[in-house]
């Protein structure tokens, strides 16, 4: 294995080098042109998540992609792409999402940009990730700066409490997802995934290898908030500022799930039989569990929280999905609808937010449709779709999510899904009727036109793919693994 | 514009009212009256545009017809299909109808968000309509749900004092339901899916399908819930006197006229073609819940004391008929079923809109609160006494020939005492609803208040005669409509018995011969 860099390397590289130098780029101007200036600050960073965008696409159209490149730790196939593609969305609708609200905090804004950068650097890495290693460090470099935004408001408790208990407990599972690792290494003796997935071929089955296969899960299931990994959820989603709050519920899950598809899919396929078990379990627990919690909730941010969990526990539908394509289907085509609605449904949190900061309860969406109808009509479309009703794209995603279920044996499973998307039902039309049915304040609502941008992408997203589901449906075809 | 009409009349009927709803959507929000006027336009044009579909439909011809093919999603096979066989046509026209009345109430009677109200009543126009011509299971799911949300709306925003609990409870019910449904959708298209190497959701296609044992058991139930629960067959009933006595009036005629036959409509259109082995086995189940649905409804509806909840719990007892001739299943008792679903339209629609115009007036709806008023309001006394009549099957009207025709086909089948059963159930209904009549308008005049009544308006008169013209033509002249129904029928039951032979000689000979 060498580390050989070619010229090819670094145009393959291009997007992720590009938002590094980006990031360091406002850190700097940041202190240069201080608080004043951060209107310009926010605006910069959109452009970079752009042109970032447009590098991935050119990356597209390369032909040197079909090979791996720095001593095949770094892939950019489709399925890299979509990830890519899907990060860049979130992140690009959090700094927008964020302008507003990080303009009228009394913290310095160019840090909070370049942590979203350097953070989306780190998801960037994640979704190429062929190498035990490489995939290790991405999701530090993500984790790391995602900590730091979580205790962004340094000044609020609960801002500081949830950056606490998401780097502890963070730490705690990158430890014995590294742990995880080792011992795969250990039972296999090479790093990457494709050379992994071909020793393991002819493996048997040892404890050694298991335990080391249930540790990586265990790891990952903490970055997408399965139960039991889940406890951190609600305080962090809670205490972190609303925006940032968005961000964590799509775009670190997304990249997580880029790695569990791709070490699962890959490399583990063979023993499906011994962790499919497992994941069953934690999805039936995470199902039951989020859905049950974010019934009780007054707090429109944890019920969010919960809503996320239990979103989790579908999404793990498709990884049980992974005997046939359709797991890697329902995965990819779910998380994009999820990225569309749930962050839409933050963001009319953020459009809401009357006491400033962490005050959000589900009577503050009263009365809503007299406010301002689009907003109620629009955040009643993301609840739909969080529910799974058609013609929305939530449908879509769980169509094909309880197909690969169903398709890899777990008919129980997609029935406990069905049930408990029932009782989501529950939760989510209690903001509806909050919206359509009560009295709430008569103070005019006042929108931003990043924000409105942001409320438009998501609304539009979450209906197209709902009701011409087509196009989507080509890309993911395309999105196998390895090619 | 003609060529539209010819090749795509039903698609046109579907998305007529849709198209008005984005129309009302663009309206700047100040302009109520236009709204309502817009929308009670829009619901118009599409009964005119509906015409064509009774007079171009061939009567005695089975199998589906005026069908439109379009792909939608081809990756998954679900596909926008559409076509009328007897049974939808009916319902088709029945929903054309009631929406117009019901808007036409809600004229002079809607004073809050009137835009959105028009919105709602379109868009749940459109979702019924499209629920009553999709032939693919996925399409029919989709406008399934999308006729839920508009009614949540209709009954939350515009309805009674607790009407944000009737609200949820109505979703919530019928939404559980449905999501099994979807659950057994897919399963079917699955195994489809692996049989053939090809995915569809056409009914046609998954008709061929056949399921033996506990699968098709589960399918079947699964179905059978969420229709079960919409028509809703006791015990299943429990959210419907509260959806009723909350919802506004012109939601009630909906609800009743139109959304609990799609119960009925579904498991006729779907789960006894897809799974009629289980469908036979429990149809004995289907029959008596349909008894005690029948016995039950009436004998709660008598002692009621609100008008609403009287009639909500008099629709439990007559949709209770309707249960035993599906589950009875003889050639005439399905079509007298079928009819009586239209009936029962037509004559608690105008029951709820009559209620509707004395609760404007007096803004209550208690039975104490009225009596002697014929002598009032004898336009409104006369109306109410037709559709009273109608509904407890006065011969020379509607209900009369459904009920007889229920009753009589039933006898037929093997299961007679249901027959027998159910008739204690209409002499029931026409103490109750006699009762009603008697202490509503009769009885000597003891409210001061009730003098000072004022009859029907001009647009009310106008909504509920149209009901009443059509009660006394399907009374006088029924085979207009069962001779549209029958080719529908007989080609079911024709299916059904044809599916079960090759069921039973394929797989489990030894049944057959028990059976025979």
């Amino acid at each position: 294995m060498t580390f050989a860099f070619h010229a090819s390397d670094w145009l393959l590289l291009a997007p992720e080098l590009f938002l590094t130098a980006m990031g360091l780029l406002l850190l700097g101007l940041s202190v240069a042109l201080g608080k004043t200036k951060e209107d310009f600050l926010a605006f910069l960073a959109t452009v970079s998540v752009g042109i970032t965008g447009a590098l991935v696409a050119f990356v597209a159209t390369r032909p040197e992609r079909a090979t791996p490149i720095l001593g095949g730790a770094f892939v950019v196939d489709n399925f890299a792409l979509f990830f890519k593609a899907l990060v860049l969305l979130s992140l690009a609708l959090t700094v927008l999402a964020s302008a507003r609200y990080v303009g009228a905090a009394p913290y310095p804004g160019g840090e909070y940009y370049a942590l979203l950068l350097f953070s989306g650097v780190g998801m960037l890495f994640m979704a190429s990730g062929n190498n035990l290693i490489s995939i290790y460090v991405a999701l530090e470099l993500m984790a790391l700066s995602s900590y730091v935004l979580a205790g962004y408001f340094k000044a609020e408790p609960k801002s500081t409490e949830a950056a606490l208990k998401y780097f502890i407990l963070g730490a705690f599972s990158s430890g014995v997802l590294l742990y995880g690792l080792s011992l795969v290494y250990g039972a296999g003796g090479v790093m990457g995934l494709p050379e992994l997935a071909k020793l393991l071929a002819s493996a048997s089955r040892s404890n050694l290898l298991m335990l080391g296969i249930l540790l990586i899960l265990a790891g990952l299931l903490f970055k997408i908030a399965a139960v039991p990994f889940h406890v951190w959820t609600p305080d962090v989603y809670e205490g972190s500022p609303t925006p940032v709050t968005a961000f964590f519920s799509v775009g670190p899950k997304v990249a997580a799930y880029a790695i569990l598809a791709r070490i699962f899919y890959v490399a583990f396929a063979k023993f499906h039989a011994d962790w499919g078990f497992v994941v069953a379990l934690v999805s039936a627990a995470t199902m039951v569990l989020g859905n049950v919690a974010a019934l009780l909730q007054s707090n429109v941010k944890r019920m969010l929280a919960y809503s996320s969990i239990a979103n989790a526990g579908y999404a793990l539908l498709g990884v049980l999905g992974f005997r046939t394509e359709w797991g890697l289907w329902g995965i990819l085509i779910y998380l994009l609808a999820y990225t569309f609605m749930n962050f839409g449904a933050f963001t009319l949190i953020i459009l809401l937010e009357s006491k400033g900061y962490a005050g959000e309860s589900v009577s503050d969406f009263n009365g809503l449709a007299k406010r301002s109808m689009p907003a109620a009509v629009v955040m009643l479309l993301f609840l739909l779709s969080l529910a799974g009703i058609p013609p929305t794209a939530g449908f879509i995603g769980k169509y094909y999510l309880f197909t690969a279920a169903m398709k890899a044996g777990y008919a129980w499973l997609a029935i406990l899904a069905v049930v408990m998307s029932a009782v989501s039902l529950f939760y989510y039309f209690r903001i509806a009727a909050a919206m359509f049915f009560t009295e709430g304040s008569p103070a005019k609502l006042k929108s931003s036109y990043a924000l409105s941008a942001v409320i438009a992408v998501c609304a539009v997203g979450t209906l197209v793919i709902g009701v011409v589901p087509q196009p989507f449906l080509e890309v993911l075809k395309s999105c196998v693994l390895g090619r | 514009m003609d060529a539209l009409l010819r090749d795509h009349l039903v698609s046109v009927v579907v998305f007529l009212p849709l198209a008005g709803a984005v129309l009302l959507l663009l309206l700047p929000r100040s302009a109520a009256s236009a709204a309502r006027n817009i929308a009670f336009g829009v619901s118009v044009l599409d009964l005119i545009v509906s015409v064509p579909l009774w007079t171009r439909f061939l009567v005695g011809v089975p199998g589906f017809q005026l069908r439109e093919r379009i792909d939608w999603i081809p990756q998954l096979g679900i596909t926008y299909n559409v076509g009328l066989d007897g049974i939808s046509l009916l319902l088709v026209m029945l929903t054309t109808v009631l929406t117009p009345v019901s808007l036409l109430f809600s004229l002079t009677h809607v004073e809050k968000e009137v835009r959105g109200y028009s919105v709602a009543f379109l868009v749940l126009e459109t979702g019924m309509l499209g629920s009553l011509v999709a032939l693919d299971l996925a399409l029919f799911y989709v406008f399934w749900e999308v006729m839920l949300v508009p009614m949540y709306f209709i009954i939350g925003i515009w309805g009674g004092p607790r009407r944000i609990y009737a609200s949820m409870k109505f979703f919530l019910f019928t939404m559980s339901g449905s999501l099994l449904m979807f659950l057994a959708i897919l399963f079917v298209a699955i195994r489809h899916h692996t049989a053939t190497g090809a995915w569809s959701f056409a009914l046609e296609d998954l008709t061929r399908m056949t399921f033996t044992g506990r699968v098709e058991t589960y399918l079947f139930l699964a179905f059978a819930l969420a229709f079960a629960i919409k028509v809703p067959v006791f015990p299943l009933h429990t959210w419907l006197p509260d959806a009723h006595t909350e919802a506004p009036t012109a939601g009630s005629i909906i609800l009743a006229g139109v959304m609990l036959k799609l119960g009925a409509y579904g498991y006729l259109r779907f789960a006894l073609p897809l799974f009629p082995d289980a469908a036979m086995r429990f149809a004995p189940w289907l029959g008596v819940l349909g008894v005690i649905g029948v016995i039950y409804g009436a004998m709660v509806a008598y002692a009621q004391h609100d008008m609403k909840r009287l009639v909500a719990y008099s629709s439990v007892s007559h949709l209770g008929l309707v249960v035993i001739g599906i589950g009875a299943f003889t050639t005439m008792s399905l079509s007298g079923s079928i009819l009586q679903m239209v009936n029962h339209g037509l004559s608690t629609g105008a029951l709820f809109l009559l209620v509707g115009v004395l609760y404007e007036r007096r803004h209550t709806r208690e039975l104490d609160a009225y009596g002697g008023i014929a002598a009032v309001v004898p336009v409104t006394t006369a109306l109410f006494l037709i559709a009273t009549l109608s509904s407890i099957g006065l011969p020379g009207l509607n209900g009369f020939v459904g009920e007889f025709t229920i009753l009589l086909g039933t006898w037929l089948s093997p299961h007679r005492w249901w027959s027998a059963a159910a008739a204690t159930g209409v002499i029931l209904s026409a103490i109750y609803m006699l009762t009603l009549v008697q202490r509503v308008f009769w009885n000597p005049l003891v409210v001061e208040e009730n003098r000072k009544l004022t009859d029907v308006r001009p647009s009310e008169f106008v909504a509920a005669a149209t009901l009443v013209v059509l009660m006394v033509w399907i009374g006088v002249r029924p085979n207009d409509v069962l001779d549209r129904i029958r080719p529908a029928v007989e080609s079911l039951q024709k299916s059904v018995a044809a599916r079960q032979v090759a069921l039973h000689e394929s797989a489990r000979p030894e049944i057959s011969e028990v059976r025979r």
